[in-house]
């Protein structure tokens, strides 16, 4: 077992608590991504995974052993950076057998398992260079290849694609997404702010807010049913749709209504909810156009933005304090103040209750 | 610089002659001392060093063969000479007496009291005829005044290297500069790290008191570390003074090293910490190569520095053959020979050499160290 | 309740207390071994090459730097060595033994730069402010007669009057060449050679500097051949030679000028990176709105390297008020040309009275306290 796991875990500098309590469990051979926005503590939590900031309350167990007060080293963890972090004066070989002989492995070992691990990445061209002579791809494979070297029970990445520019980052996920594929038991914890990253490479995705977390679980489970406004804005894009609505009747299904227009929605709903305000929300990309008058909802076309393989319509709806984006399929034309009907399936919609909690998480 | 359209030319050159100007005024006075050093002493002392290239004119007593060596030609007897005992020259006046040295052009037939002729030729070649045969031992004196070509020599060098001590101050300094120089950088790198990257109580408060620190006025410490160094028996000793050396330049230098190695990436030593390295193998294996140009630059401060002072030295070394420093050496001679300005220049220059030729080679580190303490942190 | 709690509160203030004395004593303790390990291996090898070493001074000289340097880098090698021997970050402590390495190791780190502060700065500005109330062997006390004298003494009132003068014309004097030396240099394509010939007299000594110097107000009288350049100067202009140095008051000037031909470069070189830090879009702003070249300079780069300037202006000073070299080399105070830190230096070593020498040391320390106030402010936004 060298799952992590974390029992309500702090972090405070002073007087301020930036980490209020997390409880999480990460499985052996998970893939977790950390997503949030900045400044709501996933690089922190990484950070103190890795031994680099210390604890201020709650324990951390990686395996069997509370790891709160031992050093970076003897966690057996290994961290990428997202300035990659290469010693800039050591050759490529030098940096990936750093770690291998401040530990005094010896010498044909360090050999073996670097060359290993150059090839995995196929860096073996390149390890008598400095990290300068290198690329921003290749000097990110490295630091992948010096933390593959110390042979970690986890992986931990601190938003190691972003310093690499579009292309360069879409190759390097998938190669990250490959290397998790050639080492099963390997526990790999991954922050991001971009969902995108986190999508495509995690098992479960871990969405934190200001210290805390929002929610965890499959990315598909947080596209399909994100448990609160928060992750229900977060993940996809354009963001959610919201709309103030009402309910009608509670019950097994919810019928809410939102201005003239009602739908019943396969959510169930308590009974002493009846005639509450809610959100209704409902993703850009669940919206259709329908025949006129006959949807859910009307709106003022404002902008047009075609893409080629969608088009971004923002349309400007009574009432709403934002504009309602529908996201639909090719290329579409609409008149500028034209006005629009939109309809949507009734089991793409989500409701949320004033404290933005989902109704299906209650 | 901005090149607009319209700048005008008159003003580049203005410009250009500006600089020129400056240039020629900060280098004209050591070109000075190293033309003269090499200079001839006879024509040091007599003309300027802007003229060594040009012939000097010169003063020569000298003394004609004694009479009774005069053979016979022709019914006269005659001496032949040259007025030169070494060297050359070329003659533009002569006399026969000290009151008209120069009463004579060269190549004209001057009498002399006792009856014969004489005459000097512009090479120098002398010719005296006696109507009769002459006695006595004691040549004519000839005053002879001559426009020498410009000699070089590197005699100065030669003598001030080994006979005046230079050589052996140059030992003495070069004996007192490098401990004194890497002693601090040591000391100072691992202060500065621990400052940087440690986290312990009172570091903002240290770190503020060092940086006072910086402008303690030597002379303050003279009397007190002199007292100290008797009572317990260092004396003056090179260990005393690479000590007090490493105190004068440590709180630079612990400002220009902090100011750096604060500055080098976090994620770096974090990285290496994650590796299993601790502290000091951090320090060594990646803060000390990554900081080789702080620690370059503040090198060459503290070599220059030390080359050059006087005041640390006299104080805290003795004024023996074993101990002078070439600074204190310098003095010493302008103390006591302060006219024989052969000596000088060459001293001045063997003393200059070794921190310009650092200062050339190693500018670009210097300039760096000069901003990161000024313009950054002031 | 209430009174365990009472009962504990002191406990635990008293174990803090032990185990903070605890470390001190083991931090002292590891450093002092340290030292001792590396001085006792450094005095065996000098020992031990004394059997073998030919009686070269060279030699000597190269072996005493050697195991002078290595002892220093010996201290920290075996002491972190112990350190970690004492603490093993392994085992079943590792968490205990790390964070009482991690409280000590920062202080073996220091150590060395904090005992040589101490003794090499802190100390003697303590001392020198007792030794002022001495009398010369800095055995009895004589309350304020130094101060006494020394507001009463002529010799002084020259040195603070000279001083005074070096204080207001070098730092302005190398700061306005320096930077007229940056703003031209950094026009035109050799700028680069001429920067480095005018920064080179920054290598040279002071001592060397003043026989450079002396060589040029070098005096022949009238009739002879002048070879000092300024009286070869003035006598083809069909002046008087004169025994520069000698003149009364301007031999002062005579004598600033060597300073400030050392630090002009210095200057320029500061200044120039900090006139090449103005933002280009400023200047050609000024150029569109129609300023000449000399109000860009005045009205648009100087404001904005204000701040530099007053940096190296105060570099300057503090500098100017520890000048000594130049002046023991060129004149020794004498024509009146005595200056404070001279004039310590004579009452220390000639007059051998430590209790004066120590109050001229003092003036001139309280002349620099408040450069060192703004120097430290100024560190300290730079560093926030």
């Amino acid at each position: 077992m060298t799952g992590v796991l974390l029992k309500n875990i702090k972090k405070s500098y002073g007087a301020t608590e930036v980490i209020h309590g997390i409880d999480l469990e990460i499985k052996t051979g998970e893939f977790v991504v950390f997503v949030g926005p900045s400044g709501c503590g996933k690089s922190t939590l990484l950070r103190m995974i890795a031994g680099l900031e210390t604890i201020t309350g709650g324990d951390m167990y990686i395996g069997e052993e509370r790891v709160n007060d031992i050093p970076p080293s003897q966690r057996g963890i290994a961290m990428v950076f997202q300035s990659y972090a290469l010693y800039p004066h050591m050759s490529v070989f030098d940096n990936m057998a750093f770690g291998m002989r401040i530990a005094k492995k010896p010498k044909a070992e360090i050999e073996k398992r670097v060359r290993e691990a150059a090839e995995i990445l196929h860096l073996t061209p390149y390890l008598d260079r400095l990290p300068k002579a290198l690329s921003g791809g290749q000097r990110q494979r490295v630091a992948i290849g010096r933390a593959i070297v110390r042979d970690p029970k986890v992986f931990l990445f601190d938003e190691p694609l972003s310093n690499l520019d579009a292309a360069l980052r879409v190759a390097t996920r998938i190669e990250i997404a490959k290397l998790k594929e050639s080492m099963p038991e390997s526990t790999m914890i991954y922050v991001t702010h971009d969902q995108v990253e986190a999508m495509t490479l995690a098992d479960r995705i871990v969405v934190l807010s200001a210290g805390n977390i929002e929610q965890v679980g499959a990315p598909i489970e947080l596209y399909e049913r994100p448990a609160n406004l928060f992750v229900a804005q977060f993940i996809g894009s354009p963001a959610m749709n919201m709309q103030r609505a009402k309910i009608e009747r509670a019950g097994e299904q919810t019928t809410i209504s939102l201005g003239k227009h009602k739908a019943d929605l396969p959510i169930p709903s308590s009974a002493d909810m009846t005639g509450q305000e809610i959100h209704l929300g409902v993703r850009p990309e669940d919206l259709t156009i329908a025949s006129n008058g006959s949807g859910l909802i009307d709106g003022r076309v404002n902008i047009v933005e075609s893409l080629g393989e969608v088009t971004n319509v923002y349309l400007d709806v009574e009432n709403a304090p934002q504009p309602i984006i529908v996201k639909l399929p090719g290329v579409q034309k609409f008149k500028r103040g034209e006005i629009v009907s939109l309809a949507a399936e009734p089991s793409k919609m989500h409701l949320f209750n004033e404290k933005g909690r989902s109704l299906l998480y209650l | 610089m901005s090149t607009a359209v319209g700048t005008r030319p008159a003003l580049t050159w203005a410009v250009h002659l500006a600089v020129l100007l400056l240039v020629v005024i900060w280098t004209i006075p050591t070109l000075g001392i190293l033309i003269s050093s090499f200079r001839d002493r006879d024509q040091l002392v007599v003309s300027g060093w802007w003229t060594a290239l040009t012939s000097a004119e010169r003063n020569i007593v000298a003394r004609s063969a004694p009479p009774d060596e005069a053979v016979e030609e022709n019914g006269q007897w005659v001496l032949r000479g040259n007025v030169f005992e070494e060297g050359t020259g070329s003659i533009s006046a002569f006399g026969i007496s000290i009151q008209r040295p120069r009463e004579f052009e060269p190549g004209v037939i001057a009498e002399m009291r006792d009856g014969g002729t004489v005459t000097v030729e512009e090479n120098g070649d002398y010719i005296i005829s006696y109507p009769e045969q002459p006695e006595g031992t004691r040549g004519q004196r000839l005053f002879v005044t001559s426009l020498e070509p410009p000699k070089f020599t590197t005699a100065n060098y030669e003598r001030v290297l080994f006979s005046e001590g230079i050589g052996q101050s140059f030992v003495n300094t070069l004996t007192v500069t490098i401990p004194a120089t890497v002693i601090p950088i040591l000391i100072a790198a691992y202060a500065a790290y621990a400052l940087s990257w440690m986290q312990f109580p009172g570091r903002a408060l240290l770190l503020a008191t060092i940086v006072g620190l910086i402008v303690v006025p030597l002379q303050m410490a003279l009397i007190p570390l002199l007292r100290l160094y008797n009572d317990i028996g260092v004396g003056k000793s090179f260990i005393g003074i690479w000590l007090a050396h490493t105190g004068f330049g440590l709180p630079l230098a612990v400002y220009l090293l902090r100011n750096y190695i604060a500055g080098l990436p976090r994620e770096i030593i974090e990285s290496a910490r994650v590796d299993g390295a601790s502290d000091f193998e951090i320090f060594r294996k990646i803060i000390l190569p990554l900081s080789f140009p702080a620690l370059a630059s503040f090198a060459i401060f503290q070599f220059l520095w030390v080359w050059n002072d006087l005041l640390v030295a006299t104080v805290f070394l003795g004024n023996n053959e074993e101990q002078l420093v070439m600074t204190g050496r310098l003095r010493e001679l302008l103390g006591s020979r302060g006219g024989d300005w052969e000596i000088l220049t060459a001293s001045a220059f063997v003393a200059i050499v070794v921190p310009i030729i650092v200062f050339f080679a190693l500018q670009r580190y210097l300039v760096r160290g000069l901003l990161a303490g000024s313009v950054k942190g002031g | 309740m209430a009174l365990t709690q009472a009962t504990r509160a002191p406990a635990t203030a008293d174990s803090k207390l032990i185990s903070l004395l605890l470390t001190i004593i083991v931090t002292l303790a590891v450093m002092a071994a340290g030292l001792a390990v590396s001085v006792a291996i450094a005095l065996a090898a000098y020992a031990l090459i004394a059997l073998f070493l030919p009686d070269s001074k060279l030699l000597w000289a190269v072996v005493v730097m050697v195991l002078g340097v290595a002892a220093c880098f010996g201290y920290f090698w075996s002491s972190n060595k112990l350190l970690d021997t004492f603490y093993p970050a392994k085992g079943a402590d590792v968490a205990a033994n790390l964070t009482k390495a991690n409280a000590i190791r920062p202080w073996l780190f220091l150590g060395p730069a904090i005992i040589i502060l101490g003794v090499y700065l802190v100390y003697p500005v303590i001392n020198s402010v007792v030794l002022s109330f001495y009398g010369p062997s800095g055995e009895n006390w004589v309350g304020g007669y130094n101060y006494n004298w020394l507001v009463h003494d002529a010799a002084f009132r020259e040195s603070v009057r000279n001083n005074i003068l070096w204080l207001v014309v070098v730092p302005a004097a190398a700061t306005f060449f320096g930077l007229i030396a940056a703003t031209l240099t950094d026009r035109i394509g050799w700028g680069n050679i001429a920067k480095s010939l005018i920064f080179m007299p920054m290598a040279i000594s002071f001592v060397g500097a003043s026989v450079i110097w002396k060589f040029i107000y070098d005096y022949r009288p009238a009739g002879s051949g002048q070879i000092g350049l300024l009286n070869a100067i003035v006598t083809s202009l069909g002046g008087e030679p004169q025994a520069w140095l000698t003149i009364p008051l301007w031999n002062n000037f005579f004598l600033m000028v060597v300073l400030i031909w050392i630090q002009t470069g210095f200057a320029m070189v500061i200044l120039s990176a900090a006139l090449r830090g103005i933002p280009e879009e400023t200047i050609e702003a000024a150029i569109i709105d129609g300023a000449s070249p000399f109000q860009i300079f005045y009205k648009i780069k100087v404001p904005q390297i204000w701040s530099t300037i007053a940096v190296v202006w105060t570099t300057i000073t503090i500098l100017v008020l520890k000048v000594f070299d130049i002046v023991i080399a060129m004149t020794n105070g004498q024509w009146g040309t005595q200056v404070l830190a001279n004039y310590m230096f004579d009452w220390m070593f000639r007059g051998l009275d430590f209790g004066r020498a120590s109050t001229i040391a003092l003036v001139i320390m309280l002349m620099v306290v408040p450069i060192m106030f703004w120097n430290v402010r100024e560190a300290r936004k730079g560093t926030r």
